[in-house]
């Protein structure tokens, strides 16, 4: 301790004592009368007060009702005696201690007819609700967005809908306060640039990507998972600009692999593709505001979804690893055991399959195959990538074979090869299809790598689901994995 | 008085003025744009008639998919060799 204690109106001199007092503080009520003993002797104190200017009621005390003062002296208990000489702290006194007030103010016979001692309390400025507001202040002196005034009769809430920054719910207004918190969440710096967002293509920042996080209504340690998908967003593979413009149905879903899941509390079970978590909800939330608000993409401009989807306000899960009988999404595209990363897949709302009569793989594959079928047109085949969520009671049935997601794959790719005479333009009384070259070939619905797993779900139920993708390949959208920062 | 922070991109975008129209088509080249969607060259096939019908010259270009923005070499390269061009959206 060696500040120069100097107030706002420069009330503290350089020399002498100071008291810290507050009046909702037993300790500093049962020291009022030794800080007027201390004025009747004549002794130079200066009283500082944190929450009434007219305590004590002598010798007057300076305002601290902001708590600089008592910040920049490091107070944590009041009453604080300190002596100052020349600016330098010399000895501080914390709480009621008779013999030390004595030592330290040179009167052999202050407070005599008090008890030796009595602790303070907590001060003010050490105060969560304070530190918060302090944090606030520092943060926001170094945030660089645009400041946005709304006046006290004005619904922040409302005035956010106005200036266009909602998906079409409420939003949480980002105060200086609320980003603050959420940058606390991240150690990258709020100045980083994390990516370059179509269609505008603006640089986006660590900042920028807090301020959408908090309107979405994330917590702090959403966070590192929200900068993962935008980093994954905003790749070339992922052609984020391709997909926010198209007429098609399918935006990003987000899917959530590792320990983080858990740390965050996400929602890998019971209703996993639906309402009702925070985390889940959230994130997938916020990628959509910074998708619009930064990058541009708004529905009915850029954005030309002829029907859309409701995914599209925000389509995030997580897998659940503890009891699948396969290898993670995230390992299968090469991210190591133990870490987390989010995986983005252009996708379409889900739909369900029925099956509760296969206890087979070949039999459930079977299924799949003819519900797999219908993704984007029976008839289409090659040009649509799908992602399958697969849920515990029908993963149980390829756990119990023995069946990996590659011997899955197999029959799937087996099943799923058509013959281009039921596929062709006209075929079956219908005009749409592929044309009429593929006549005799046989087309494989999928290519390659166009299926991919996600293990998630309730316990009951013998249930799984489809998410149709968008186009597939390097000309339109393909998975792109990022790992969470720790 | 509440202050909030602006989650926008803060873009101001700069304005630019369009090109004069071309007045005649007579020995101008018109850039047709396919971009890639089904049936746009049955479109641009007829326009190209017309166009050279009307005594302008017709140079051709496709982007390589429909699903992302041209790549920027392409866009120079009509810029730099078309006096105008016409894009063809067909689907």
């Amino acid at each position: 301790m060696s500040s120069t204690p100097q107030g706002p109106d420069a009330t503290i001199p350089a020399s002498g004592l100071v008291v810290v007092v507050k009046r909702d503080c037993p300790t500093c009520g049962l020291v009022e009368p030794v800080l007027q003993e201390l004025v009747d002797h004549g002794v130079g104190v200066t009283v500082i007060s944190q929450d009434d200017p007219a305590f004590p009621s002598s010798p007057a005390p300076v305002d601290d009702r902001g708590l600089e003062l008592s910040d920049r002296l490091g107070i944590e208990v009041v009453p604080t005696l300190l002596r100052f000489d020349e600016g330098v702290e010399l000895a501080r006194v914390v709480g009621w201690h008779r013999e030390q007030w004595q030592e330290l103010t040179a009167q052999p016979e202050l407070g005599a007819n008090l008890p030796p001692a009595r602790p303070g309390c907590g001060s003010l400025n050490v105060e969560e609700a304070h530190l918060r507001r302090r944090r606030a202040k520092e943060t926001a002196e170094r945030l660089r967005s645009r400041r946005v005034e709304v006046g006290t009769e004005e619904d922040a809430i409302e005035a956010c809908f106005a200036r266009g920054w909602s998906d079409g719910l409420p939003v949480v207004p980002p105060t200086a306060e609320r980003i603050a918190v959420m940058l606390e969440g991240t150690e990258r710096a709020p100045d980083e640039v994390v990516a370059r967002v179509a269609p505008d293509y603006v640089e986006c920042t660590v900042e920028k990507v807090a301020i959408n996080a908090v309107l979405a209504g994330c917590r702090p340690e959403y966070l590192p998972v929200v900068l993962a998908a935008v980093e994954a967003a905003c790749t070339d593979e992922f052609n984020w600009h391709g997909l926010a413009a198209t007429t098609y149905f399918a935006g990003p879903v987000v899917v959530v692999n590792g320990p983080v899941t858990r740390s965050i509390g996400m929602n890998s079970g019971m209703n996993a593709l639906g309402q009702g978590n925070r985390a889940n909800a959230t994130i997938g939330r916020a990628l959509q505001l910074i998708l619009r608000n930064v990058g541009g993409a708004r529905p009915g401009e850029i954005d030309r979804a002829t029907l859309g989807n409701p995914g599209k306000l925000s389509f995030c899960f997580a897998e659940d690893e503890s009891d699948s009988p396969w290898d993670s999404l995230a390992h299968e595209r090469g991210v190591e055991e133990g870490r987390s990363a989010v995986t983005l897949f252009a996708g379409e709302g889900p739909r369900g399959i029925v099956d509760q009569l296969s206890r087979e793989p070949e039999s459930l594959a079977h299924s799949f195959a003819l519900a797999l079928r219908s993704v984007a047109h029976p008839k289409l085949a090659l040009a649509f990538d799908a992602m399958m969520v697969v849920s515990p009671e029908h993963a149980r049935v390829f756990r119990e074979a023995g069946w990996d997601k590659q011997r899955l794959r197999q029959e799937l790719a087996q099943l799923l090869t058509l013959p281009g005479e039921e596929l062709v333009r006209g075929a079956g009384g219908c005009a749409e299809g592929l044309p009429e070259q593929v006549r005799s070939a046989r087309v494989p619905k999928f290519r390659p790598d166009g299926l991919w797993f996600v293990h998630a779900g309730g316990r009951a139920g013998l249930f799984s689901a489809i998410i149709g993708g968008w186009i597939n390949g390097e000309g339109g959208s393909q998975p792109v994995t990022r790992e969470v920062a720790a | 008085m509440t202050t909030l922070f602006d989650p926008t991109g803060e873009l101001a975008p700069g304005e630019r003025s369009r090109l004069p129209r071309l007045d005649s088509l007579e020995g101008k080249t018109i850039g047709l744009l396919d971009i890639s969607k089904a049936r746009g060259d049955v479109f641009l096939d007829r326009l190209s008639e017309r166009l050279e019908e009307r005594g302008a010259r017709v140079a051709r270009f496709s982007k390589p998919t429909f699903a992302k923005v041209a790549p920027l070499d392409l866009r120079k390269k009509i810029a730099e060799s078309c006096d105008a061009v016409i894009e063809a959206l067909a689907d």
